[in-house]
């Protein structure tokens, strides 16, 4: 099958260099060749299993609770602007 | 005694610490990290200075003293912790994980952070950005993957235990490979909290120790229901070092037909039906030709719905936050270069291969046909439990392997997990311990898988087992 490395890589925001781009093509190339077994297994009667443990949803009541983290989460940001993390600009001016 | 301190397990590590205090211990084992580490590399930050303000132990808490190591994806309150990754360079949680806070509550103290494939992505600690792990039994060798430097650590007798986490074999491979003792207790018997995700219905954390006994005593006070962690089991806790004592008779323990299949070793094939020659001698009933008959598939399940959950969780990793950030002339060419520079080449690989499976046209194909066949593999046990109480088999194909032998063989290195992989994919409890030794000397170990939230047995026949062949007592020659 062919693989289309520049639209996942996209898909996934990564950037790849040239000397790498060929080489991780060519192993997932090879890995979905392997899984493609799958395929001659009859699934069509059998239900997906997402979770091990079919456990029930948790629910708790929304309530503030005291915490001091901001500071801390902001401590070792790579930038910050006061209470905020700051980023580079995200639309460029015409 | 005091000149074999660094042996210690944890059972005679809570004796010694409740009499002579912690420090004897901690500075034994600190002397051994400092000489041996530049060969073996098991640990990536170490603080003597902070492992030691310890106040004396006063009251008697059930891990008083003991030193435990801790994989460097398990995230500890004001200590950088990476995942053995440059995206995660200077990341410093502000929290402390669940069994963080469950081992300084029991007295325990944190001894360090061990090195791993980058976040948990492999099985070899070959993708470590910082440097591979030795095998301390032959340093030419790879001590296993991903939690190389937990089982390498406590191999070499440079920590008493460690933590460590098992998505498809992380923890019970490596113990395998550097001959001691890795438990990957069953999916939600320990809290995820705190645990940097790899793929979320995969992972538990779990004990790498020297002896079964130790594994008991950690998991007492690993294991229990966490309100911070949805899919941690509401399940009661038993007192698991009970259970070291009951014996094996009467246990039906079966051997997979799947599992003694070409691509086995043969002098580990030998050394695990030895074993259960063994479990038979000592009064256990021995049911050859179980089937599981979706073992071909588990690798191929995996490396479909693994990936895709991986892939998800490494979207967070952008560097905005926290850790690396490649400063670019906007926020998306930012995201761009800062994944580019910060993820090496097999998180790129499984971040790659997990979009594919999940993006629009390749869906169904592939995650959907996935999780079905998940289905499948479950089911299997759940079959094979019906017959029997415990499934023995080989935890790894292969005794370890050398360094570079499979690294550029992204599909070979995979297939290293073939025996430990269905487990997580059925979210069942699984022990690999030490079983016998190649010819050359390297260590073999013996999966023993058992039932949802049934460590207990695993605990029972795996004492037994141990105290039979006593190889707790082999060292590697450091």
């Amino acid at each position: 099958m062919a693989f289309d490395i520049e639209k996942i890589a996209e898909l996934a925001r990564l950037n790849l260099k040239p000397e790498e781009k060929k080489k991780l093509e060519k192993d997932l190339e090879s890995i979905l060749a392997y899984v493609e077994k799958l395929k001659t297994l009859d699934t069509s009667q059998v239900e997906p299993t997402s979770h091990v443990l079919n456990i029930e949803n948790v629910f708790r009541k929304d309530e503030v609770k005291p915490a001091q983290v901001r500071d801390e989460a902001l401590k070792h940001a790579p930038l910050v602007d006061g209470k905020f993390f700051k980023v580079p600009k995200v639309v460029e001016k015409e | 005694m005091s000149d074999n301190l660094h042996q210690l397990t944890v059972k005679k590590a809570i004796e010694f610490a409740s009499k002579q205090g912690a420090e004897p211990i901690l500075k034994a084992i600190t002397e051994r990290v400092k000489i041996l580490n530049l060969q073996i590399n098991a640990f990536l930050r170490f603080d003597p200075e902070k492992s030691f303000p310890l106040s004396p132990v006063s009251r008697p808490l059930p891990l008083s003293g003991v030193p435990i190591s801790i994989k460097d994806n398990i995230c500890i309150q004001g200590v950088e912790t990476t995942c053995a990754s440059k995206i995660l360079v200077g990341h410093v949680p502000p929290y402390d994980a669940t069994v963080i806070e469950k081992l300084k509550h029991a007295g325990a103290v944190i001894f360090g952070q061990c090195n791993m494939d980058e976040f948990a992505f492999g099985s070899s600690t070959e993708s470590s950005a910082f440097g591979i792990v030795r095998n301390p039994w032959d340093l030419e060798r790879v001590p296993g993957g991903s939690s190389g430097g937990s089982a390498a650590a406590v191999a070499a007798d440079m920590t008493v235990a460690a933590l460590g986490s098992d998505t498809g074999g992380s923890i019970r491979q490596p113990a395998a490979f550097c001959g001691v003792v890795g438990l990957k207790p069953t999916y939600g018997r320990v809290s995820r909290y705190g645990l940097i995700a790899f793929g979320s219905s995969f992972d538990q954390i779990g004990p790498i120790t020297k002896t079964v006994e130790d594994s008991a005593i950690l998991l007492n006070v690993l294991a229990g229901h966490d309100h911070r962690d949805s899919t941690s089991a509401n399940a009661p806790v038993p007192d698991y070092t009970k259970a070291l004592n009951r014996g094996v008779r009467g246990l039906r323990i079966g051997l997979p037909s799947e599992y003694f299949v070409s691509g086995l070793d043969s002098e580990v094939e030998q050394s695990v039906r030895e074993a259960a020659r063994i479990f038979k001698n000592l009064g256990a009933e021995i049911v050859e030709g179980i089937s599981l008959p979706h073992t071909p598939y588990a690798v191929a399940v995996y490396y479909i719905v693994a990936v895709a959950e991986a892939s998800s969780n490494l979207g967070r990793f952008d560097g905005v936050e926290y850790g690396l950030r490649v400063p670019a002339k906007d926020l998306r060419e930012m995201y761009f270069e800062t994944r580019d520079q910060g993820f090496g080449e097999e998180a790129k690989r499984r971040i790659l291969l997990g979009t594919f499976v999940l993006s629009a046209g390749y869906y169904d194909a592939y995650y959907l046909k996935g999780q079905k066949v998940r289905t499948l593999i479950r089911q299997d046990f759940e079959k094979a439990f019906q017959k029997v109480d415990l499934i023995l088999g080989p935890t790894a194909p292969t005794p370890p392997f050398k360094i570079g032998e499979k690294i550029d063989d992204p599909l070979a290195m995979y297939l290293s997990d073939i025996y430990t992989i269905p487990a997580n994919l059925a979210g069942v409890p699984a022990m690999s311990l030490p079983c016998g030794f190649t010819k050359s000397g390297l260590p073999i170990g013996l999966q023993l898988t058992a039932k949802p939230f049934d460590e207990e047995t695993i605990f029972q026949a795996g004492h037994a087992f141990e105290q039979e062949l006593k190889l707790f007592n082999r060292k590697p020659k450091l």
